[in-house]
């Protein structure tokens, strides 16, 4: 907020009059650039290699957090940078450019991993979990999907009693899908879990006894991302794993949603910049019929529409990210930012290995690597359906 | 231990470059950090590490109030900077270059000295020596390595062969071989610190020198014309008839190089 006030008084000292302001901030920009040219030395040369061998790059994890990637928005005193979220959007796009792998394990481990300790624990929790997180040198993991409970996360079947003997809590059930739960490096996992007071977050621990960590997914895409189904067998908890107010689960899980879907959505406009600029790149390249395919508008039309697509999803992320910079109610703004990026993401990445002919459908080309990872971003953090039932609610249309 | 480097900011490498009618290359864009003097800043802040205090000041010419090259060494690590950017330093050739550089690390007292062993631009590769000798410092060029002994450097210098192994008592310059080093990425909050490191800023009025004596009308070099580099030709096409062994080693034989 404050580079934001800042930057509005240098921009109205230079031209006379305040403007609106769609320029990234000169620190943003120093931070783009670092995150392209790390991206470009140290995830793209690999990005294949990781996805065909299914591998968590856990070095150039660790490297991109010496960068400070994973401490952007938290305050300095754990460690963190203290700058806005929309600086954490940018990074995160950068990443997505060239690999949706690492930019959702960022994104996840900031998100999904540090920011509902951040947002609801109390200060010994934070001190314990976020200064190793802020250092990417822990993640953490939300474990709030079930088999049974996925965009209807209320409904959370995982079951938590206190043992009033040892004043435990012990936790059973089965998680699914959870991003960052099994890495070399993941420290804690917050987990949903039901009682006769509803829904409420305790954290658990990596090794704690009962909790399993299942074998990875085989899945369609971000293959270098670290996903894997949880088991908890009477797990127990000292009584102080209890996150934020007992009871209080269903809205704490709805406000960090909200976050994690201006990331998602940011993640999917890297894709689709990644999409658009390898297809100009080979439009240009690519020989057909005596010339370059580009001069064809078969061509050439599929570029334009990817370029104005990224300008949407570009202009809707950053508007997001900026309300909640400063403040201002972005629930909604999300919610668009999301829907329209994800679903462009999946359209952009069709367009790109239809430019690329039989080339875009061999593995080790990047658009294919795009077009199989885009997918998720139309499901995961809130499925298009969600974003479009949250929009529709925010219109006040009348509900079931 | 003090070092200072050299550090030009050149226009991005990656943007097409623009010339002046005096065939000078344009600098009105945005200037980066010359990627061969990165591997300097680098090895600096590495000896400063290894001694355990010490300071790293970065020295650079450049026209306009662009720092933004700078910035980046700072972000790296280094402490402060020293830019001097004067109108009347347009034009400048290698040995004005050097002058007020030499003028400018001369106003303080250093261990060492480092600089690129050419730029990336001008590709002179005189600056640093010409720095040396109107520093009246011992210089020793293409390091790939330095080691503090005392009061001397062991520089290992790289010949063709290999590499020699120099001692020079400090203070001394040493111009830093590319690639030499891994330069450090600097991180988010490098890059927040940079920017309340101090830059000071100086014009040849705060070096004493007369305008005639550097810039355009100080330099003994004009470039006259500039022509582009000859293209490699095309190769010769061999057809294997099954005797393409035969024929690549015919080949190398006659380049003498088997």
């Amino acid at each position: 907020m404050w580079f934001w006030k800042l930057n509005c008084l240098v921009d109205s000292k230079a031209i006379g009059f305040r403007t609106m302001d769609f320029e990234l901030m000169h620190h943003q920009e120093e931070f783009r650039e670092l995150i392209e040219s790390f991206a470009a030395k140290e995830i793209a040369p690999y990005a294949d290699l990781w996805d065909e061998r299914g591998e968590f790059p856990l070095d150039t994890i660790l490297k991109l957090g010496e960068l400070g990637a994973f401490g952007i928005t938290f305050p300095e005193e754990f460690g963190g940078l203290n700058l806005e979220f929309s600086t954490l959007c940018i990074a995160i796009e950068e990443l997505a450019k060239v690999d949706s792998s690492v930019a959702i394990t960022l994104s996840a481990g900031v998100g999904l991993g540090a920011n509902p300790i951040f947002s609801f624990g109390s200060q010994e929790q934070k001190m314990r979990y976020l200064p190793s997180m802020c250092e990417g040198k822990a993640l953490g993991a939300f474990g709030l999907t079930e088999p049974d409970a996925g965009s209807d996360a209320g409904a959370t079947r995982t079951k938590v009693r206190l043992d009033e003997k040892t004043n435990e809590w012990v936790i059973s059930g089965s998680k699914a899908y959870i991003t960052n739960s099994g890495t070399p490096i993941t420290s804690v996992i917050t987990v949903t879990a039901r009682d006769e007071d509803g829904v409420s977050t305790f954290l658990v621990p990596s090794g704690t006894p009962g909790l399993v960590v299942e074998p990875s997914y085989r899945k369609l895409g971000w293959h270098a991302s670290d996903t894997h189904g949880l088991s908890l067998d009477e797990v127990r908890l000292p009584y102080e794993n209890l996150l934020g107010a007992k009871g209080r689960g269903f809205a704490q899980f709805l406000s960090i949603l909200d976050d994690g879907r201006i990331a998602i959505a940011a993640l999917a406009l890297g894709l689709i910049e990644g999409c658009l600029a390898e297809s100009i790149e080979y439009a240009k390249t690519r020989n057909a019929f005596g010339g370059p395919i580009g001069r064809y508008q078969a061509v050439a039309f599929m570029c334009s529409d990817m370029a104005t697509k990224a300008s949407a999803a570009r202009h809707l992320v950053y508007h997001a990210a900026w309300l909640k910079d400063n403040s201002k109610p972005y629930k909604q703004a999300a919610a668009m930012a999301k829907l329209f990026a994800t679903e462009a993401a999946v359209e952009v990445s069709r367009s790109a290995t239809q430019i690329f002919g039989g080339a875009g459908f061999i593995e080790g080309n990047a658009v294919a690597r795009h077009y199989r990872d885009a997918k998720i971003l139309e499901i995961g953090e809130g499925t298009s359906e969600i974003q479009r039932l949250v929009i529709a609610r925010s219109l006040g249309l009348p509900q079931k | 231990m003090k070092i200072a480097v050299c550090v030009k900011q050149i226009p991005d490498p990656a943007a097409p470059a623009k010339m002046d009618a005096n065939y000078n290359l344009a600098r009105d864009t945005k200037l980066i950090m010359d990627e061969s003097d990165s591997y300097g800043v680098e090895m600096a802040l590495q000896l400063v590490d290894k001694a355990g205090a010490g300071e790293v000041v970065l020295f650079s010419m450049a026209p306009g109030e662009e720092v933004s090259g700078l910035r980046n060494a700072l972000a790296m690590g280094a402490h402060r900077a020293v830019l001097i950017s004067d109108p009347r330093l347009a034009g400048s050739d290698a040995l004005s270059t050097a002058k007020v550089l030499a003028k400018a690390i001369g106003r303080e007292s250093f261990d060492l000295v480092l600089a690129a062993t050419e730029s990336s631009d001008g590709y002179t590769g005189t600056t640093p020596v010409q720095i040396a000798e109107l520093l009246d410092l011992p210089s020793v060029t293409f390091a790939k390595g330095i080691e503090v002994k005392g009061e001397s450097l062991i520089v290992a210098r790289q010949t063709e062969a290999g590499f020699d192994e120099i001692e020079v008592p400090t203070p001394a310059l040493v111009t830093v071989t590319a690639g030499v080093v891994e330069p450090r990425y600097p991180n988010f909050k490098g890059i927040m610190a940079a920017k309340s490191k101090p830059v000071e800023k100086l014009s040849i009025d705060d070096l004493a020198f007369s305008p005639d004596s550097v810039g355009a009308s100080g330099a003994r070099e004009t470039i006259t014309s500039i022509r582009p580099a000859e293209s490699r030709g095309a190769g010769t096409v061999v057809v294997d008839e099954g005797d393409g062994f035969a024929k690549i080693i015919e080949y190398l034989e006659s380049l003498k190089v088997i």
